[in-house]
Parts: structure tokens; sequence; C-alpha cells
């Protein structure tokens, strides 16, 4: 008797308190009266999210965190980074231990409405490619027939390699591996023919190597994997908050906003856009609950979309990414952010 | 004329002559040892060869290390420029570079000073538990210990930890004023309940109020500033000192012949260990949030402490209870001979000696649990051997780094491991009784 009432106690008090979560407390007003950004990264990748040596978080991932801290508490360094692993992300976001993924993570359909999420936009467009050594004389990812190939558990690109395989009618012997680091390894101890993960996780491997002239990145590109900052399925004033940093961030390397000349421009420029964005004029802020200069903090936090991608993966660092898909629409890639109005 | 006879008897002593050399020194101890039949000379190559063949690959690489080098990069420039093309060798400077996140994870590096000064007071605070040499009065040292390393370890007010220690005050008041008025059980049941009582409700105001009265405060430190070994020697000595009274409590609960006691410890324990610890540590990590408000802010550490420790006690009470299984009848008998009561009973005849048989099960079960802290990783914790590692390895500075911070960490692990298995077989050593 005891037993149920307690048991019953518990289930009641479960129901409320999803159902808080569920309609009530915005995640907007919950990070105001926190001050605080909970922003779940990866536990380490490289370029996209890595502490340096003094803690400090660095990376294409995180400066979405630093952005969206900015728009909306006014300053970037009010982030708490929780490293999350591929295995526990979703499961943080929708127990509402984090507000924000920004996390390498795919957008697919499944995961943005069987597993409850919003993905807001795409920050990366990346795709799954393979690596070889020079000296196994393959050019085409076609020639791969009857290859040992390495290759992460439990991650979309394992479900990519099956069905390219079988759309091409070749065989291939899987190396189950855990991390990147032991996909290294492995491949480098001639474990594997071929390592297979996205295209900007070759690169950073393969520049990391003692003799990357040795290897090479094969042409073919076997999947999507638009990768993109994510929040929780229902909450759709914190969705638009975190849509629209990332559209400012990319909006502003259109029109030319990099951190060096944004109070310039703030205080001079004519372009009616320009001046929405930077809340001199309009009331795009009031809309979305926040400040009317929020897209300027962001855009502050680590430089626009242009800015944040050359400091952080961008042909000038070690992993030396170019642009590709990732470039302006008016540079022949995919970013186009809708118009601020 | 005396005829002369020569005398066949010596009358001195024969200097004794060395053994032959085949039965002597080196070449005897090998004779006997290593190459005493065709199988045990075949054995012993093998085995000096695998040994030789092992340290020929590893102890290159790892003498042509190089400890001064910001990145990998410049590391294998140094290794080519001195060794030659294409020779390889680890990269230790990496550990030089970051050694301090290995050791304290994101913890500020200006308060760095308080887990060293709470790593020293914990040794001060076992070093009477385990060497009765030292004098007794140290254990009420030992004893506020874990308030004051918590103190020292997290920060903030000072009047938390007080006020938690208070609990176990108020615990043995109240069990000292039942005791006379309403008997033994009702007794233990006050001493049982009014601590949680205070801990749930009172203990938090109390603290609060105690703070605005006098206020006494370090600077605040949050569990996700925890990484690399600090977390590592947290959760497992935490999970040690708190395992082993509970696994003593369960092992005789489960040996209890009253009935609930005994369910409850029988289940309990065969639940704890029929479940992997990963499952418990998720469960910590995840699940309760689905359980707990909205917001409130349920300590990580704390949760995956907690799991340990549950985890750990499961084991240690199978482990004392085959201790106590292996007491002869006589020993329970004589005790209730000379008319003690059961807690007289157990701490003065039981216990000393289940427990002195049960040290080295109880001694590895706490290797393993300390190993166990590393797999904190998967709830997002930063352990030491993967967490920490991963981070640096996404650094630009030292991707590619493979093997040195495993090295590494492992050495400190084994320095650890290896010291309690030493101190497990001192403390057998000392504890010998018997005449065998």
């Amino acid at each position: 008797m005891k037993q149920s009432v307690f048991l019953g106690t518990l289930a009641a008090s479960t129901l409320l308190a999803a159902g808080a979560m569920a309609q009530g407390t915005s995640t907007l007003d919950t990070v105001k009266a926190r001050g605080e950004l909970n922003c779940g990264v990866n536990t380490g990748l490289v370029g996209f999210a890595a502490p340096d040596a003094n803690g400090n978080w660095q990376g294409f991932d995180v400066a979405i965190c630093k952005a969206v801290a900015a728009a909306v508490l006014g300053d970037a360094s009010k982030v708490v980074y929780i490293p999350t692993t591929s295995s526990d992300r979703f499961e943080q976001l929708t127990s509402g231990k984090i507000d924000l993924l920004s996390r390498n993570t795919t957008w697919t359909f499944s995961r943005d409405t069987d597993l409850k999420m919003d993905f807001v936009g795409v920050n990366y467009y990346d795709g799954q490619g393979f690596m070889v050594r020079k000296d196994l004389g393959v050019s085409s990812a076609k020639e791969l027939d009857g290859a040992t190939i390495c290759i992460q558990t439990g991650t979309t690109t394992e479900l990519n390699l099956a069905d390219y395989f079988k759309a091409n009618n070749m065989t291939y012997t899987a190396v189950p591996i855990e991390t990147n680091a032991e996909g290294e390894q492995q491949y480098l101890a001639a474990a594997c023919d071929a390592y297979t993960t996205d295209a900007s996780g070759l690169a950073a491997t393969r520049a990391a190597f003692a003799d990357p002239e040795n290897h090479i990145i094969l042409p073919e590109i076997i999947s999507k994997e638009p990768l993109g900052p994510s929040v929780r399925h229902g909450d759709n004033a914190w969705g638009d908050v975190v849509r629209w940093t990332l559209n400012a961030l990319i909006a502003a390397e259109e029109f030319g906003i990099t951190s060096t000349n944004i109070d310039e421009l703030a205080a001079s420029s004519q372009n009616p856009e320009v001046q929405r964005l930077l809340g001199t004029s309009g009331e795009l802020g009031k809309m979305i609950g926040l400040e009317p200069n929020w897209a300027m903090n962001a855009i502050k936090a680590s430089g626009n979309y242009g800015e944040i991608f050359a400091a952080t993966i961008g042909e000038s660092t070690p992993i030396g990414l170019a642009r590709g898909l990732n470039a302006q629409w008016t540079q022949g890639g995919l970013l186009y952010t809708p118009p601020f109005r | 004329m005396k005829a002369t006879s020569a005398t066949f008897v010596r009358n001195e002593m024969l200097a004794p002559s060395a053994p032959p050399s085949t039965e002597a020194g080196p070449i005897k101890w090998m004779r006997e040892n290593l190459f005493s039949s065709p199988l045990n000379i075949v054995l012993t190559v093998l085995g000096v060869g695998a040994v030789v063949y092992i340290v020929m690959h590893i102890a290159p690489w790892m003498l042509r290390g190089v400890w001064v080098a910001g990145t990998l990069s410049e590391c294998r420039e140094i290794i080519q420029a001195r060794y030659g093309e294409g020779v390889t060798g680890a990269c230790w400077a990496l550990i030089r570079d970051r050694w301090q996140q290995y050791l304290f994870g994101f913890y500020p590096s200006e308060l760095y000073w308080r887990p060293v000064l709470a790593f020293v007071l914990m040794l001060a605070a076992i070093a009477p538990v385990l060497f009765d040499a030292l004098p007794r009065r140290v254990l009420w040292f030992t004893l506020v210990y874990p308030a004051v390393g918590f103190w020292l370890l997290w920060g903030g007010t000072v009047w938390v930890p007080v006020m938690a220690l208070a609990g176990f005050v108020i615990s043995y008041v109240a069990a000292k004023i039942v005791q006379p008025i309403a008997g033994t059980i009702l007794a233990t049941i006050a001493a049982v309940l009014t601590p949680v009582l205070w801990w749930l409700f009172l203990a938090g105001p109390a603290a609060d109020a105690a703070q605005s009265v006098i206020p006494i405060a370090l600077e605040g430190v949050r569990s996700r500033e925890f990484g690399g070994f600090i977390l590592a020697f947290t959760i497992g000595f935490t999970g040690i000192a708190f395992s082993l009274p509970l696994g003593v409590m369960l092992a005789l609960g489960r040996q209890s012949d009253m009935f609930i006691v005994n369910k409850l410890s029988v289940g309990f324990i065969e639940f704890i260990r029929g479940v992997p610890l990963i499952t418990l540590l998720f469960t910590a990590s995840l699940l309760l949030n689905y359980f707990l408000p909205p917001g409130t802010d349920f300590d990580i550490i704390l949760r995956v402490i907690i799991m340990v420790v549950l985890f750990a006690a499961a084991y240690i009470a199978e482990v004392v209870r085959g201790g106590l299984a292996a007491l002869p009848r006589g020993q329970y008998e004589a005790a209730d001979a000379l008319g003690l009561d059961y807690w007289k009973a157990q701490r003065l005849i039981i216990m000393p000696q289940a427990l002195k048989i049960s040290i080295p099960g109880i001694v590895s079960t706490f290797i393993g649990l300390f190993k166990d802290t590393t797999l904190v990783v998967f709830v997002g914790l930063l352990d030491p051997l993967k967490g920490i590692t991963d981070a640096v390895r996404a650094s630009t500075d030292w991707k590619g780094v493979y093997w040195e911070p495993y090295i590494f960490v492992g050495a400190i692990f084994f320095v650890f491991c290896f010291g309690m298995s030493r101190y497990s077989m001192y403390l057998e050593r000392k504890l010998k009784t018997d005449h065998r």
C-alpha cells in the first residue's frame, strides 16, 4: 500500500515535471535568468571544438555557442561548455541539460522528427569521403571493390558506406573502430586499405600524419552531411533565436561586415539591411525578444561566418579546408540566408 | 734407527674445494630454474626472445622521445633532424605541455593549491587508518576529512560541510536521548531518521543563516571544471571510503535472520551486481533528469560518486560475506557464550577475523573501482585516460598523437594500483596469526 502511494506520487511528479518542460518555461527566459548558456559541444574534434592548454574552448562549433551567448546575454564568455559524446548528445538536449547542441551533428529526417530535435540551420556542409595510401594505386572510390575499410561504428557514415557499396555492386570488409584517433592508428598500421569518415575529418587526419604526401583523399563524396546546431523540439522562440544568430553570422559575411569594421558600419552604413541587422534601424531584436544590438554582439564574438571559418578550419590553419560548398551563394556555395526584414 | 713409516693418514683437514661450476652460483640457478628440461629450454628461449623483441621495439622509440616542442610536427622535425629521415620517436612534449590538464582538468589554475592541499590532507587522514603505529587521536581528523576535502575542492561557504557534519552529531545525540526512553530499536531508527530529515530540510537554511552571520567562504569551483586525475581521485577515494562501510553493512544484512533486511540486502546486491557500471552511470547522468523537476542542479560528480559507491558496495558485500562464511561456527558461538550482544560480537570477534580473510578481495575490488573511474567519460566527464586525451588530441597542435598520453596516464594509474596491492600484502603479513 505504502509502496503504491509512493510510486503514484513519483509518477505524478514525473508527469508534472515533463509537462512543465513541454509547455511553460521558455528556454530563452531560462537562459536569461541563468545568465549562462549551456552549450553541448564535442568532447574534442580538431578545428570544431577543443579546449586549449588553459581550458578555453575553441573551434568552429564553439563559435556558434559564443555567438548565441553574445546575442542573448551580450557576453560571449557566458557559456558553459558541456562535452557530449555521440551516444548521449540527444539525451542531453531532450532532458534539458543543454540549451543548444552545437556538435557537428548531421541533420537527418529521423533526428529532426523522431528524436524530437529541431535543427535550426546548417553551419557546415560536409560529406563522406575516403582516404587511401598512395601506393595502393587507387584513384577512385569505384576501384575499392573488396577493400578493407576502417569505419566508426554507430554513425551515419557506417550506413552510407553500406549503401554506397551496395549501389555500386561492390563488396568490402569493415574494420570497426570507436574513435577517430583509433581509426588513424588502424589505418597507419595498415589494418585497413581505406579510412572513411567526413571529408573535413579526413583532411584534418591527413594533415596530422608524419607523411601526408603518401596519402590521398579520393574525389568521391558519397553522402550529404549537413552539420548544424539543434535545439529541443517545441520551443520555437528559442529555435528562432539560434537560427537567426547563425543567419546573422552568414549574412554578415555576405554584407562584408567583419569584427573589425562592424562599429564603423553600424555608425555609417547606408545599406538598409545592414542597418536592420545591426539594430540601428528597425526592431528586429525586439521581435525575437533580444536587445537591438543582438546581431552586433553575435558578430563581434568571433567575427562573421567567413572569419570563423578561416580562423578555425580554413586554408591558413593546419586543417586547411577549402570553402567549397560552404562558400556564400554569391561565390558558388550553398550559404544563403533569408533576408533580414 | 727408527723405521720410517710413511703416514697415510692426513693430520690436517683438506681445504674444501669449490663445487663444480655447474653446481654453484648463477649457473646452478639457471640450470635448475631455466634449463632443467628440453621443454623448459624451449620456453626459456621463447620467453627471453619475446621480452627482447618487445624491448627492442619500444625502448628506442621511447628513448628517442622529445621533451621540448610546441607541436607534434615540431617533435617530428626534431627527431628527423637528430636521427635521420623516417625515424620515429615518442613526443613527450605533449605531457610537458598539458600535464596540468591531465592532473587538474579545467580547474582554475590560480586555485591549484586547493586540490593539492586536499590531496596532502587526504594522505594525512588515511595514514592512521593504514598504519596503527600512528597516534589514534589523528582518527578524529580522518572523520572530519570528507568535509574538509569537499570544502577545499568545491569551495563555497564553509557552513555547508559543517552543517552536513552536524547531521552525524545530531544522529548520535538523538540515539543517546531515545535509547534510555524507548530502547535500542527505536534509538537506531532515530539515529537514521533525524540526520536524514536534518540534511533534507534544515541543513541548507542553517548553512545560509550561519553564512550570513559569519561569512567564511572559498571561491566556488563547479563540477564541470573538474577533470583528469583530480576527478579520478575524487571519485575513486570517495568511493573507496564509503563503499567499505556500506558493503560491510550489506554483508551483515544478507546474513541477517530478519526477513525484510535480508531480502532488501539480497535484492540490492544482486541487482547492482547484475547490471554493468555504465548502465548505472547513464542512469545517474541522464535518466534522473527526467524525474527531477526541471532546473534542479543535482551535481553530476555527486551522482556518479553515489553510483560508484553503490556499485562497489555490492561487490564488497559479497567479498565480506565470503570472509564471514569462512569463519568457523565456533567463533559465533563463543561470542554468544561470552554474552556479547550482536553489535559487540560483530565488532570484537567476527568482523576483525572476517575482514582479515577478505583483505585480498577487498583490495582488488578497490583497485577495480579506482580504474573504473575512467568510465565516467561516457557521461561526458573528462576522465584522464580518454576524456582529457581526446580533448588534447583535438587541438591542432597535438592531433595525431596516440600512445604517449596512454603511457603517461597508465603509468600514474599503475603507481597507485601497485601501491594499493603492496599495502594489502603488507597488511596480510602483519595480521598473519596462524602458524602454517
